[in-house]
């Protein structure tokens, strides 16, 4: 078994975290296979971020053990990139959007050592992947919410990591901006990296995503969409107020059922 | 060395080096904890004097910066029980340890020359009178000594953790996830924080030192939006404020470090008033000059509406414009005036045209209004 754990970007076991006396997240045990785009989904308080922040580190945790590629998170920094959610920072601050992409950087160089030519052509290629190379020397605070969000992606692209958490990065971005964090995480994924997304949208999770994890501070289920993305899981995972949710489910099961059909005909002519 | 000299030497030295760390603390939203320090500094510095039976400067200083981080610790604490917000933590803390100090000094130290007053308001008059001695060699003016030694110390550290200190302020999750440690970052500024202030207040005080930390970081940040900039622009408005007030101070026959400290405000009202991008002159005139611009596109847009159709003699007329439009008359005369000059619209007798570069206009106006 210990195999697995090494191939796995993610393992997590029984882990726990609370605020003071009250459970965030409950005896998790989850394990993530590599190369998959990854959307953790749950109502409001359900822990989604904490996962995140209790996986890097950023929160004390009651219990529990998180390996990634099979090593702890102060062995693999290096592998790992992190987009915080776009409200977590002053966008006041006095720098331009290079700078922050150029921040990613940081942490390949260590301590003391200033970012040089290097790290600064490296962040205008990020800009340039995102479609942001015309805003590298705008001031951060000029820039829309959108444009902020790819500024943020650009730098995790800079941290040149294999396994990415994202919290929410479609969170009030415009549909240009959607498309492009779309293309980037399928770009990523081609790539064989694997990125974990705090997503809020049922709508548009099954074209983003292809593996889920719902959450609500227990592991409710977690596994390819095809399988884990059914009428009990989410029932389960939002109790019975969330009728709409139901309706999200019957349409992606239409959708697939059309797909598969789709897919069934198509492949004897394919290569 | 004159007096005079050493003196505007020492302020200038002073300023520079508070102003050094100004800009990551005014980012950083800690004015009020810099205001803590200042005077949290006096019980220790009195438990410095304690052990050291007298004002020995080195003990004092431990002293001093050891209060220092205690009380940027405990308003930590107190901040993290969740029990007590943000600057209340700051208002509970630093007048306790000030009121420990006063009590202290008062008990104890009634006898022994520690002035209250010279901690709280400095004596940068007395700069050239206090030499250092090493091995009974007289070396120069301590003050110049001391001040230099915390100019040195924060370039050093500015220069050497720039980039950390950057990421900390801007994102400290992500500082954190790439193995900087925000915590220890926070604590390395506010012990440096805590050094200049101790060396600083036997020049300025305890009191005004604050105005030098915060006063030309917050001005320098009203005048650019780039962090390097921010430093520079914040150590010179330091110097230009000791060098101002002092001459300020000479002329009145004013304390010299309230004359300081006064300038940097001044300056900061300025600033606040006239800068170019941020103050308040440039954002009113930059509202107004929407307006206006918004008010011809929307007589554009609405002379293209009506263009061609039965009601054009009725809405295009320059007389009905205030009916039509509901505005005052001498505002419809100033938008009209600006369409003319920028040969967006003609006026012929009462009638408004539309120029040709003035029709693309409204055109364009209201693809964009059908885009959104």
């Amino acid at each position: 078994m210990s195999n697995v754990s090494i191939d796995h970007p993610v393992v997590i076991h029984d882990l726990t975290v609370a605020y003071r006396d009250k459970p965030v997240l409950w005896d998790i045990e989850l394990s993530i296979p590599p190369g998959k785009l990854v959307a953790i989904i749950g109502p409001n308080g359900a822990g989604k971020s904490t996962l995140i922040k209790a996986v890097l580190g950023l929160v004390p945790t009651v219990a529990g053990t998180v390996s990634l590629f099979g090593g702890s998170y102060r062995e693999r920094r290096q592998m790992i990139g992190y987009v915080p959610q776009r409200s977590s920072v002053d966008w006041d601050f006095p720098t331009h959007a290079l700078d922050v992409v150029m921040m990613g950087t940081y942490g390949q160089l260590g301590w003391f050592k200033r970012p040089g030519k290097a790290q600064r052509e490296l962040a205008l290629r990020c800009l340039e992947q995102v479609g942001m190379a015309d805003f590298a020397n705008r001031q951060i605070s000029q820039l829309s919410g959108g444009q902020q969000q790819r500024v943020f992606l650009a730098r995790a692209l800079a941290q040149d990591a294999q396994l990415y958490f994202m919290d929410e990065p479609f969170v009030g971005v415009d549909a240009v901006t959607e498309r492009a964090i779309v293309n980037l995480l399928r770009d990523l994924r081609a790539r064989g990296k694997t990125v974990v997304c705090v997503h809020h949208d049922l709508d548009s999770a099954p074209e983003y995503f292809d593996w889920l994890v719902l959450l609500n501070v227990r592991l409710i289920a977690a596994g390819p969409f095809e399988t884990t993305f059914t009428s009990e899981n989410l029932r389960k995972t939002y109790g019975g107020t969330m009728g709409a949710a139901i309706k999200h489910i019957e349409h992606f099961e239409e959708d697939r059922l059309a797909i598969s059909v789709q897919a069934d005909t198509k492949r004897p002519n394919g290569h | 060395m004159s007096s005079a000299i050493v003196i505007l030497l020492t302020g200038v030295l002073v300023a520079v080096a508070c102003a050094l760390l100004g800009a990551f603390l005014i980012l950083r939203r800690m004015a009020m904890m810099v205001d803590a320090i200042s005077h949290a500094i006096l019980p220790g510095l009195v438990a410095g004097y304690f052990l050291a039976q007298g004002p020995d400067l080195l003990a004092g200083f431990a002293g001093a910066v050891l209060a220092a981080v205690l009380t940027v610790s405990l308003v930590e604490a107190l901040q993290n029980t969740g029990r007590v917000g943000g600057e209340s933590a700051i208002g509970i803390v630093f007048p306790a340890m000030f009121a420990l100090g006063t009590f202290v000094v008062s008990k104890y130290f009634a006898n022994v020359h520690l002035d209250a007053d010279a901690i709280l308001y400095g004596n940068i008059e007395f700069a050239a009178f206090d030499l250092l001695y090493i091995n009974g060699v007289s070396l120069g003016p301590q003050s110049l000594w001391m001040m230099s030694g915390l100019c040195l110390m924060n370039l050093l550290f500015v220069g050497l953790l720039y980039k950390e200190l950057k990421l900390a302020t801007f994102d400290p999750g992500l500082a954190a996830a790439l193995g900087f440690s925000p915590a220890l970052i926070h604590y390395a500024l506010m012990t440096v924080v805590s050094i200049t202030t101790v060396g600083a207040f036997t020049a300025v005080g305890a009191i005004l030192v604050v105005a030098l930390f915060v006063v030309p970081a917050a001005t320098a940040y009203l005048l650019t939006d780039r962090l390097p900039v921010m430093i520079l622009l914040a150590v010179a408005l330091g110097a230009l404020s000791a060098v101002c007030g002092y001459a300020v101070a000479i002329v009145l026959d004013a304390s010299v470090a309230g004359s300081i400290a006064s300038t940097t405000g001044v300056l900061f009202g300025l600033a606040f008033l006239f800068a170019p991008q941020h103050g308040l002159v440039a954002r009113a005139r930059r509202l107004q000059r929407q307006r206006l611009e918004f008010a011809v596109q929307t007589l554009l847009v609405h002379l293209l509406n009506h263009e061609q159709s039965a009601e054009q003699q009725a809405e295009s007329a320059y007389s009905h414009l205030s009916g039509e439009l509901r505005w005052h008359p001498p505002f419809a005369r100033r938008v009209t005036d600006a369409a003319k000059r920028a040969t967006l619209l003609q006026q012929h007798g009462d009638m408004l045209n539309l120029t040709e570069a003035g029709r693309a206009e409204a055109e364009a106006a209201r693809a964009t209004d059908l885009q959104r």
